[in-house]
């Protein structure tokens, strides 16, 4: 396999002085990148070395191949022109040929002097705009379920169903999971308190309360959030980069009847339900720590709950349910139309989706617990 | 197979996608310095069988060789060497698109972590010349280009590390005749110049008479016929007459009559 070994043999520098006394710089071998690999740096040093003498004859002719590294590598060791001497295959001049006539690269972008000003300023402008733009987009979802209203037929009971069952059923595992253990540490550190004071009883009272009224809906909201939040965002965005979502404006099916409304009645829909089943579960881990703990019967403690948390609450924890899911789908929603046709877009408006959903979620509930500060509570 | 004049060399070769068989005993070498195209109609397991040389399936039976070596149970540091002389012009071209196209021809050269900044600026021009895209265009991002600067960007890329051997998935697909005669006359120069084994998948009968050596075909799962253009017309069998003797076809046959 000669022509096998040629071909990985590297570049050989000889220095020999000519018949006619000048300095002569034969090379030969193969000039290619593959061949020179780790060499690169020292070879570059050497030829700037040998460059530095404009009367060097060089000889290319021995040179059984060259790519375009190697033709760079010798070019920027000449200082970008042809050395005085130059002899070289005919197959090679094309090389430099090319090279002579290689456009400048294209000046960078100079950095803005006023970036302290501007930075900060666009910020105030992207919120401005983001909080345009999901109005605008609840305002469209407000007509759309107008328009629905009187034609019923029209009604997307397919997509409603299956994020009703993505986003509600699928997610029961995992938010069972989280308000079971919830409710055990919560239940385990309140118990260890109350004992002290020999205010065993009050137990019942504690979980309920921020269970029903707190823990279940921000805990569902947040899980919510970062699973069918992400997913929706990044559904959206999937549609945009492969133009989906232009093929559907092409065919006359408005983005937001088909796929943003769906998505937002669904979990306004499931949304209260995965925040009954939180709550329910959390309440089913606190009553097993305390019975643990305190000795504190199962049956007493369902049937004392009724009566130390009003009904207000679970209306109130539902409550925060469907305005939380709706939020999180229509922020979702907004942030997945906004992506752009590119990976980096679609990475960053995940996450500000998800972000931007769990920080509204934790808004609504202040703002409950503000507006309800004196219902359910005795 | 051993032998030094192969680059790639395909062995009894079985794809299966779940219950989906897509080849059959594909048997095919590739020899140093030749072009060989890979015919077939759609969903003949083209690309599937360029997937396989490059090592991104894993064949249900048989083996994969590249530059005599296995492309399944190499050594990371062979792996990468062989992944150096390859390029590979993917099918919708495949360009970063968080990147700009400067920085998507850029990148192999930086992994490679030998050349400075200056060099690659160097050459990164010189890939852009060659496939004539303007110096204006190497800050855009992929997404702001068409379909045609996209192929030539991601060809440019390809050819970055100046590779061996390059895999070319229909490379003319959705340029316009003339800038596909353009890419045709690039790849002939490209030739002249360097030892370069090309593998390409086509549905173009203008670029396969133009360009290649050896044409494969594929039909059903199994390769029908293997050899020059003109072996290949000749070969009888009802794919192979579809595809080269319709009206397209018998004229650009005719057209290169000299050729065959």
């Amino acid at each position: 396999m000669p022509e096998n070994e040629g071909s990985n043999s590297s570049i050989v520098l000889r220095r020999v002085t000519g018949d006619d006394g000048a300095p002569r710089l034969t090379i030969t071998g193969s000039c290619t990148l593959a061949a020179l690999g780790k060499r690169l740096q020292p070879l570059s040093a050497e030829l700037n070395n040998e460059a530095a003498n404009p009367e060097l004859r060089w000889d290319l002719t021995g040179v059984r191949q060259m790519d375009d590294a190697g033709a760079v590598l010798l070019w920027r060791a000449w200082g970008n022109q042809r050395p005085r001497h130059l002899r070289l295959r005919r197959e090679h001049e094309r090389l430099f040929d090319r090279l002579e006539k290689i456009p400048a690269p294209p000046a960078p972008v100079p950095r803005d002097l006023l970036w302290p000003i501007t930075v900060p300023g666009n910020a105030v402008f992207l919120l401005w705009e983001h909080l345009t733009c999901l109005i605008i987009l609840s305002g469209q979802l407000l007509l759309d379920s107008i328009y629905l209203a009187g034609h019923p037929a029209q009604i997307p009971w397919r997509e409603i169903s299956a994020n009703l069952y993505r986003t509600g059923a699928q997610a029961l595992g995992i938010t069972a999971l989280v308000g079971f253990l919830i409710g055990i540490v919560l239940s385990y550190l309140s118990s260890k308190q109350l004992q002290m004071f020999g205010a065993d009883i009050f137990i019942i009272n504690i979980l309920g309360i921020s269970i029903v009224r707190e823990l279940g809906p921000v805990l569902a909201a947040i899980l919510v959030a970062g699973r069918s939040g992400s997913s929706m965002t990044a559904q959206l965005g999937v549609m945009r980069v492969t133009e989906e979502l232009d093929a559907l404006t092409v065919m006359g099916i408005p983005h937001s009847l088909r796929l943003v409304l769906p998505k937002v009645m669904a979990l306004g829909i499931a949304m209260p339900l995965v925040v009954l089943w939180t709550s329910a579960i959390a309440l089913i881990g606190g009553m097993v720590a305390a019975e643990i703990q305190l000795g504190l019967g199962y049956q007493f403690f369902l049937s004392k709950l009724p009566d130390v948390v009003p009904l207000a609450n679970l209306w109130l924890g539902l409550g925060k349910g469907v305005v939380c899911g709706m939020a999180i789908a229509l922020i979702s929603c907004h942030f997945g139309l906004r992506i752009k046709s590119n990976t980096e877009s679609l990475g960053e408006g995940t996450t500000n989706s998800v972000v931007t959903s769990i920080t509204v979620v934790i808004i609504i509930d202040a703002i409950f617990a503000v507006v309800f500060s004196n219902v359910g509570i005795r | 197979m051993t032998n030094g004049n192969y680059v790639i060399a395909v062995e009894g070769l079985y794809t299966r996608f779940g219950r989906h068989v897509v080849h059959e005993n594909i048997n095919l070498c590739v020899r140093r310095g030749e072009v060989l195209t890979l015919v077939g109609g759609s969903g003949s397991g083209k690309t599937a069988l360029i997937r396989q040389m490059l090592g991104l399936e894993t064949p249900a039976q048989g083996t994969v060789r590249i530059f005599g070596e296995p492309v399944h149970g190499r050594q990371h540091k062979q792996l990468q060497y062989m992944r150096n002389r390859c390029g590979v012009l993917f099918q919708k071209g495949a360009l970063f698109s968080a990147l700009s196209v400067y920085d998507n021809i850029a990148l192999p050269m930086r992994e490679l972590r030998t050349l400075d900044e200056g060099m690659i600026r160097n050459l990164v021009m010189l890939k852009l010349k060659m496939v004539e895209i303007d110096t204006k265009h190497a800050i855009r991002m992929p997404a702001e280009l068409s379909g045609g600067m996209i192929k030539r960007i991601a060809l440019a890329r390809a050819m970055a590390l100046d590779p061996e051997l390059l895999f070319l998935d229909e490379p003319t697909a959705g340029l316009d005749p003339e800038l596909s005669d353009g890419f045709v006359k690039l790849i002939q120069t490209l030739r002249t110049e360097l030892t370069l084994t090309i593998v390409m998948a086509t549905h173009d009968v203008e670029t396969l008479v133009a360009l290649s050596d050896r044409v494969a075909a594929l039909d059903e799962q199994r390769m029908v016929a293997l050899g020059t253009l003109r072996e290949v017309v000749n070969t009888r069998h009802p794919f192979i007459a579809k595809f080269f003797c319709g009206e397209r076809g018998k004229k650009i046959l005719e057209n290169n009559r000299y050729n065959l």
